[in-house]
């Protein structure tokens, strides 16, 4: 999913930006805290992202007129 | 006689019978459906050649008839050798990759970016053969988390282009991947050429997927390579272009966690030494000395005010005195005058009473003394005694005593009561 992709990398670069901006030292009390919090979810969240996705190895194969997933295994 | 009428001359079929003797000479029997013939290509021509003849190769071969006379049979002497369409095949190549180039298709303007983390991959090439195994083996040891979805075609032989084409344009349908990967394993040139074919080209540049092409090896390069967004020489190394290795992916999310953490630890302790730094402030610490100084400042403001008052005041005076208002003075002189006698009279009043409370006190005193001397009483103290009559009245001479008369005589402390005996005057002359 196009979407998806976009938002974990998009949440990687956004996570960037927001240390950057931290350790710049220039954020008031409160843009500090609310980049913490922001920051955390998105760790979070792209943890999960890595850690979320089963493996799974397929292939396309035809029944009928339309083309179906099917499980692939290397050796067959 | 045959080998003066024919002379050089072109032929085609395929080869069979193949030797490649040690001596460096090639024997072999060109055929077609229709006939055969034995040929020899001698090592000084076949030098030349730059493919080895294989069975069932198809080929054309210049040479003239020559006959074997230990056989007793004609054969063609070779001196060049071509595989079958392998110029045409070139030429193709050539062409296609100047027309595309001509369209831009190859400008580095046009290459998409790789996802950094794709977590969904698309494979277009055979379900057989090294390349998927490879590429499946490589994928999922960088990047446990990964779905793969294989899209099987032939890649090699007729029709195995427009498959290809199918499939990439399909699996850009589905608009559930982030990447494709299209190749095959090594081969011959013939055997990679879907891969050098437009309809391919072409379904590669439509792809709305990033596209890594990884055909055949290191050394091979086809038209899905020119117009791929990356060119992978092999298909492990497509695989490894494809994907991070999650474990570092893991750590880079471990490390910009800590920076999060120790950015924010960071600005926590500037705020605190700030704040520390504040609360240590007299104003803070001892409120009432501030107090003071607040006091202090005041104090002086009043001062200054005093100052500027008096200040307005002599300027106002000044004023008044500049208008020449003779008055002023005259008015300031009476009162200068009046406050002077009402000085002094004041001096004189104080004065007067004090004279008169002085002589007031002397003559008080002087009382005082006097009635304590009058006091009768007070001789009493000294031994002294008074003489009273029954009627009270104190007896001044003894004449005034009668024998047997009750008299009461008054010391200081109290009062005896006692009667007269006899009397006698100064000259000691008796009465009674």
């Amino acid at each position: 999913m196009v979407n998806k992709k976009e938002s974990f990398e998009e949440a990687l670069k956004r996570l960037e930006t927001l240390v950057e901006q931290m350790e710049s030292g220039e954020l008031s009390l409160e843009a500090m805290i609310t980049h913490f919090e922001e920051g955390s979810a998105l760790v979070e969240r792209c943890s999960k992202q890595l850690t979320e996705v089963e493996q799974k190895i397929e292939k396309l194969v035809k029944r009928g007129d339309s083309l179906e997933r099917a499980p692939f295994d290397a050796e067959a | 006689m045959l080998e003066q009428g024919l002379g050089e001359l072109w032929v085609s079929g395929e080869l069979s019978r193949v030797t490649l003797h040690t001596s460096g000479h090639w024997y072999f029997t060109l055929k077609d459906p229709q006939a055969a013939v034995s040929c020899a290509m001698f090592a000084r021509e076949n030098a030349s050649v730059d493919f080895v003849p294989e069975e069932g190769m198809k080929v054309e071969l210049l040479g003239r008839a020559s006959l074997y006379e230990a056989s007793g049979r004609y054969q063609l002497i070779v001196s060049e050798m071509e595989a079958s369409g392998r110029g045409d095949l070139q030429k193709q190549f050539e062409a296609l990759k100047a027309k595309l180039a001509a369209e831009g298709l190859f400008d580095e303007m046009r290459k998409k970016p790789l996802p950094k983390v794709p977590q969904r991959i698309g494979l277009v090439t055979s379900s057989t053969g090294a390349a998927v195994r490879d590429l499946v083996e490589v994928l999922t040891r960088r990047f446990p988390h990964l779905e793969i979805l294989l899209a099987p075609v032939p890649v090699q032989g007729e029709g195995s282009a427009r498959r290809i084409a199918a499939a990439i344009e399909y699996l850009n349908q589905r608009q559930e991947l982030d990447l494709l990967i299209v190749g095959r394993g090594g081969g011959s040139l013939e055997d990679l050429w879907a891969f050098n074919e437009e309809v391919v080209a072409r379904a590669i540049t439509a792809s709305e997927l990033p596209v890594i092409s990884a055909v055949g090896h290191e050394i091979d390069f086809t038209i899905a390579d020119f117009v791929a967004d990356v060119r992978a020489p092999t298909p492990s190394a497509a695989a490894e272009l494809a994907v991070p290795e999650e474990a570092d992916l893991t750590r880079m999310l471990g490390a910009e966690q800590r920076r999060l953490v120790a950015a924010l630890r960071d600005m926590m302790q500037r705020l605190q030494i700030r704040f520390e730094r504040l609360a240590d402030h007299p104003v803070f610490r001892e409120p009432a000395q501030a107090v003071k100084l607040y006091r202090q400042d005041v104090k002086q403001l009043k001062r200054q005010l005093a100052v500027v008052l008096v200040e307005a005041q002599r300027a106002r005076a000044e004023r008044v005195s500049q208008a020449g208002l003779r008055g002023g003075h005259t008015l300031e002189r009476s009162l200068q005058q009046m406050q002077q006698r009402v000085d002094e009279a004041g001096l004189r009043l104080r004065h007067g009473c004090d004279v008169q409370r002085r002589d007031r006190r002397r003559r008080m005193e002087h009382v005082e003394r006097q009635l304590v001397l009058l006091n009768p009483l007070a001789v009493l103290s000294r031994g002294y005694s008074l003489t009273m009559r029954g009627d009270g009245s104190v007896m001044r001479s003894v004449a005034e005593a009668k024998v047997g008369e009750a008299i009461t005589t008054q010391l200081e402390d109290g009062q005896m009561i006692s009667s007269v005996k006899e009397f006698k005057n100064r000259a000691g002359e008796e009465d009674g």
